[in-house]
């Protein structure tokens, strides 16, 4: 048997948990020290991963397979193909750099350092499992850690956002487990592997697939967020800590559109083309709604936060089109989301630590005392509205660009939100950055070494994807392709 | 023999109580009483002998469901040796009425006839009734025993009277020749459905099912915790497998009529425990409410009916079991502490007490459902039951009850670990209550991420149900 790399880039943050549960508590630079150590573990692997991965082949690789519960017919079974492992990698990425950016975090570091790998183990699971039961688990076990993470660690709200949070998705989730088990009870034989499903749920009639496709997506929307299932996440992205918005927003949410990907579409055909038109209108909704609500908001991350909802209307509308060049560009944004907007809160938090607080108003003329910082936002900034030459472009062109011809209406409609975007991200550069100096931020220090090397590495995916985006394209063209033949949509 | 061996053992400590003036051993002998009775359990046989007139039968169903009380008194007995509150002149008294409620669980899930269940249920009740009253100088425990008694004598009076009523039609009392009468002769639908509910009447109230529930919250209240414990995972259990005999077992072809109305019973019960349990400030009072709805969600599997139905409701009252006692469990470590089992004391206690927070934790998470805990995955089996039996609104409801209790379950952890600590000491713990809940704890992880092993063994229990 080969070397089980997905196993061991799941649960190596889940190790690294273990041993700081054995670890003294007053010894934070040693926690700090192993967290490091496994999230960058998981990196290097995940790295390696990549290097590995045949890209000319739609079919899942590394896959590892063992029974688990042999009597209801449940798998350890994982995989990559060209779906997932952008994701895998952008996961990684965001806990190695999260865990260096947690240097903030000043109480509890054992008890937050614990939940943090056990987060990133949940996360690195549910990208990677490719048996329902196990999806389902590591789904579920994301959102204890999120809990806490928020709840001990948060801002002023943090009881109230951490609640919210965990009941709301769990909602979704609960129905989700409704359909895994009602795929399991209408496939001959019973089983939850994604992969054999794929295969056989075409054969179902469509008003059960329209049912189980219901249950499937109350579980997803309530985690991309689609309108209206988004409230949870401005309160949770508020308040909870910077790494922790970072890995809300640059993780968590793709683990939404990663379930239509790999769930909803594939194995519900016939439902996914009879959804097709909601799908749209949702992804429409998200996006102008997104857009003009974090124009209207005073509060840094929170505009971030909204900011999010508006680009996750890209993915939505991206999967309406049932187009090659849409589903790419969908789950290209998802990648390039993640990283922006990352990077986004890395810049907020950096401001946040300094200043004390987010007020947009209160700030003023930045650009002169902190240069780099200035640097940093302005291209992150850009980034974000779709700015041609960075990587949030390409993803929304085409998504755009894919859904035009089925939505005439709807795409031309949602192209108004890139102009809203641009406004808000030029107008919250203008108040932070520009106009006269603030006098009471006259000794604010610019951004040091530690977050500049949190940000570097985001920096120049932004730009490589930006000017050559095949070199992420490449990894799941192929997958894609497969994906869009089997469901009969048009390869374009 | 694990009966007899408990009968001996319960009157030796009655009379070393009066002789012995420490007291401190009875624990102990009481405990080695039901490590030595479980050693004369039979493995799992596929076989079943009958004994004393078909009174009694002895079969892997039995043996499951002896297993699950011997370990529910042990843990019972472990718990009241670290109960602070307990240790008093009648200790004695109070192990002795602890064993005779065993020997009266292990005769009730093994009784093949109905008037050996009443009987073994009635012993069950009348100990349980002193045990919750143990506390003579508290109002509340003696309040708590009264209504336990004045529900119990109605809903007994009344599963009598199904009793009396299944002899008029059939008789006999003796289960198995009822089972062979229905196969060859079937019976009014009226009437069946009558004599039916009267019997669920008797057993709802042994396992807090609506609305025969009333008595629970000031039950569990008043009681010693210990006994609370007991109450919410002994009784219980052996209403189910009652319940299971009887229902799916022996008078299934009767079972069709009233499926609808256990069916509603289930919904009731985990929605009216759910809701409930919101707003209680009291942990006690809440985990009642809470496992008033946890019986409803067994009652899924049971509705359900089927073999899969059947190992789901057998998997949760064994996950149940684990996560409960070890509830309880630490409800008890923490109230030698702190004196208290209001929610709001629990403030900070993760960062007074990290291990008996972090046990409570995992055994609540696993109450709501959280995978990879042993709730979740007895919730999973009950779920997949009754989708693949096309109950879809069951499941539904189930499903939307389990985001409901996440509320109440969290608001405990929320407590511990996101207020700040109140000035108190923590008291040194006992050693022997702190393993057992470990290892309890241990087994909750296990039987969630890898319950296989679990499953098996459920399996071979019920492999009569499939004859």
């Amino acid at each position: 048997m080969s070397f089980p790399i997905l196993t061991c880039i799941v649960f190596a943050p889940l190790a690294g948990s273990m041993l700081i549960l054995f670890t003294p508590k007053k010894n934070v630079n040693l926690i700090k020290v192993i967290a490091t150590l496994a999230t960058a573990a998981a990196l290097c692997l995940s790295v390696l991963l990549l290097i590995k991965f045949n890209y000319s082949s739609p079919a899942m690789q590394f896959e590892e397979k063992a029974a688990w519960i042999p009597s209801i017919n449940a798998w350890y079974h994982l995989g990559a193909d060209g779906i997932s492992v952008g994701l895998i990698f952008l996961t990684t990425l965001l806990s190695f750099l999260a865990c260096i950016g947690s240097s903030g975090i000043k109480i509890r570091q054992k008890e937050y350092f614990f939940l943090y790998l056990l987060l990133s183990t949940g996360m690195l699971g549910t990208f990677t499992g490719l048996d329902m039961v196990l999806f389902y688990m590591f789904w579920e076990i994301v959102l204890v850690p999120m809990y806490f993470l928020i709840g001990i660690w948060g801002g002023q709200r943090k009881e109230y956002a951490a609640i919210k949070f965990f009941i709301y998705t769990l909602a979704g989730s609960v129905f989700m487990l409704l359909g895994i088990l009602a795929l399991y009870f209408t496939s001959t034989p019973h089983t939850f592997d994604i992969l054999e499903l794929t295969k056989t749920g075409g054969a179902l009639t469509l008003s059960v697939q329209i049912l189980i496709f219901i249950a499937f997506y109350l579980g997803f929307a309530v985690k991309v967020p689609v309108f209206p299932f988004h409230t949870w996440l401005p309160d949770a992205h508020v308040e909870a800590p910077t790494p922790i918005s970072v890995l809300l927003a640059g993780v968590l949410l793709k683990m939404g559109g990663y379930g239509f990907f790999r769930i909803s579409f594939p194995i519900l055909k016939d439902a996914a083309h009879y959804f097709i038109l909601p799908f749209a209108i949702l992804g429409m909704i998200n996006i102008i709604y997104g857009a003009l609500v974090a124009m209207a908001q005073t509060d840094f991350k929170k505009m971030v936060a909204y900011s999010s909802v508006s680009h996750m209307g890209f993915v939505m509308l991206g999967l309406a089109s049932m187009t090659a060049t849409g589903f790419n560009g969908a789950l290209l944004e998802m990648f390039n989301h993640g990283i922006i907007t990352a990077g986004m809160f890395f810049l907020v938090g950096v401001l946040y630590d300094r200043a004390h607080t987010r007020e947009l108003d209160k700030f003023g003329g930045l650009g002169v005392k902190m240069p780099v910082y200035a640097g940093m936002l302005s291209v992150f900034a850009l980034a974000s509205l779709g700015l041609p030459g960075l990587s949030g472009f390409i993803s929304e062109f085409m998504s755009l660009l894919g859904t035009y011809p089925t939505f005439k209406l709807i795409t031309i409609i949602s192209s108004l939100g890139l102009i809203i975007t641009a406004g808000y991200f030029l107008y919250m550069l203008q108040r932070i950055l520009l106009g006269p100096v603030n006098e009471k931020w006259s000794a604010i220090s610019d951004i040091n070494k530690r977050e500049l090397l949190t940000l570097i590495p985001l920096l120049i995916i932004v730009v490589i994807i930006g000017i050559y985006p095949l070199s992420a394209l490449k990894y799941q063209i192929a997958a894609i392709s497969a994906l869009v033949q089997n469901l009969g949509g048009i390869a374009f | 023999m694990p009966e007899v061996i408990l009968l001996v053992f319960a009157l030796a400590i009655l009379v070393c109580s009066l002789l012995m003036r420490s007291k401190g051993l009875l624990g102990a002998l009481a405990l080695t009483a039901v490590v030595l009775a479980s050693l004369f359990l039979p493995r799992v046989n596929t076989t079943h002998a009958s004994l004393f007139f078909n009174m009694l039968t002895d079969d892997a169903f039995s043996t499951f469901f002896k297993v699950i009380c011997l370990f529910i008194t042990g843990v019972i007995i472990l718990i009241s040796m670290g109960y602070k509150t307990l240790q008093s002149g009648h200790i004695g008294e109070y192990y002795f009425l602890l064993l005779s409620a065993t020997i009266a669980m292990l005769l009730a899930v093994s009784s093949n006839n109905l008037i050996m269940i009443y009987i073994s249920l009635e012993m069950l009740s009348l100990a349980s009734y002193i045990l919750v009253g143990f506390f003579k100088h508290d109002d509340l425990s003696s309040e708590g025993a009264l209504k336990y008694f004045i529900f119990g004598a109605l809903s007994t009076g009344i599963m009598l009277y199904g009793i009396s009523l299944i002899y008029g039609v059939f008789g006999t009392m003796d289960l198995s020749a009822i089972a062979n009468t229905l196969k060859t002769a079937p019976t009014n639908a009226l009437i069946s459905s009558v004599l039916l509910l009267f019997i669920l009447a008797g057993l709802s109230f042994k396992c807090a099912l609506v609305p025969f529930h009333m008595w629970a919250p000031d039950a569990y209240q008043g009681a010693p915790t210990s006994i609370s414990a007991f109450i919410s995972v002994g009784p219980k259990a052996v209403g189910f497998a009652v319940l299971l005999r009887i229902f799916t077992r022996n008078f299934l072809p009767l079972y069709a009529d009233c499926v609808t109305i256990i069916m509603l019973v289930s919904v009731f019960t985990m929605t009216i425990g759910n809701i409930i349990a919101i707003s209680q400030t009291n942990i006690k009072r809440m985990l009642a409410y809470s496992s008033i709805a946890q019986a409803g969600y067994i009652l899924i599997g049971f509705v359900v009916g089927t073999a899969s139905g059947t190992e789901g409701a057998l998997y949760y009252i064994f996950a149940y079991t684990l996560m409960n006692l070890g509830a309880f469990g630490c409800i008890v470590l923490i109230s030698n502490s702190i004196r208290s089992d209001n929610i709001e004391d629990y403030a900070g206690l993760s960062k007074k007490d990290p291990v008996s927070a972090f046990m409570l934790a995992v055994f609540l998470l696993s109450l709501a459902g959280i995978p990879p805990l042993a709730g979740f995955f007895g919730k999973f089996m009950v779920f997949a039951a009754a989708i693949g039996s096309k109950f879809i609104f069951l499941a539904v409801a189930g499903a939307l009850n389990s985001v409901i209790a996440v509320y109440y379950y969290v608001k405990v952890i929320k407590y511990m670990y996101l207020d700040e600590p109140k000035a108190t000491e923590m008291k040194k713990k006992p050693a022997p209550l702190q393993i057992a809940l470990i290892i309890i704890m241990i087994g909750v992880l296990i039987a969630g991420i890898y319950p296989s092993p679990f499953l098996n063994w459920i399996r071979l229990s019920q492999v009569f149900f499939l004859q």
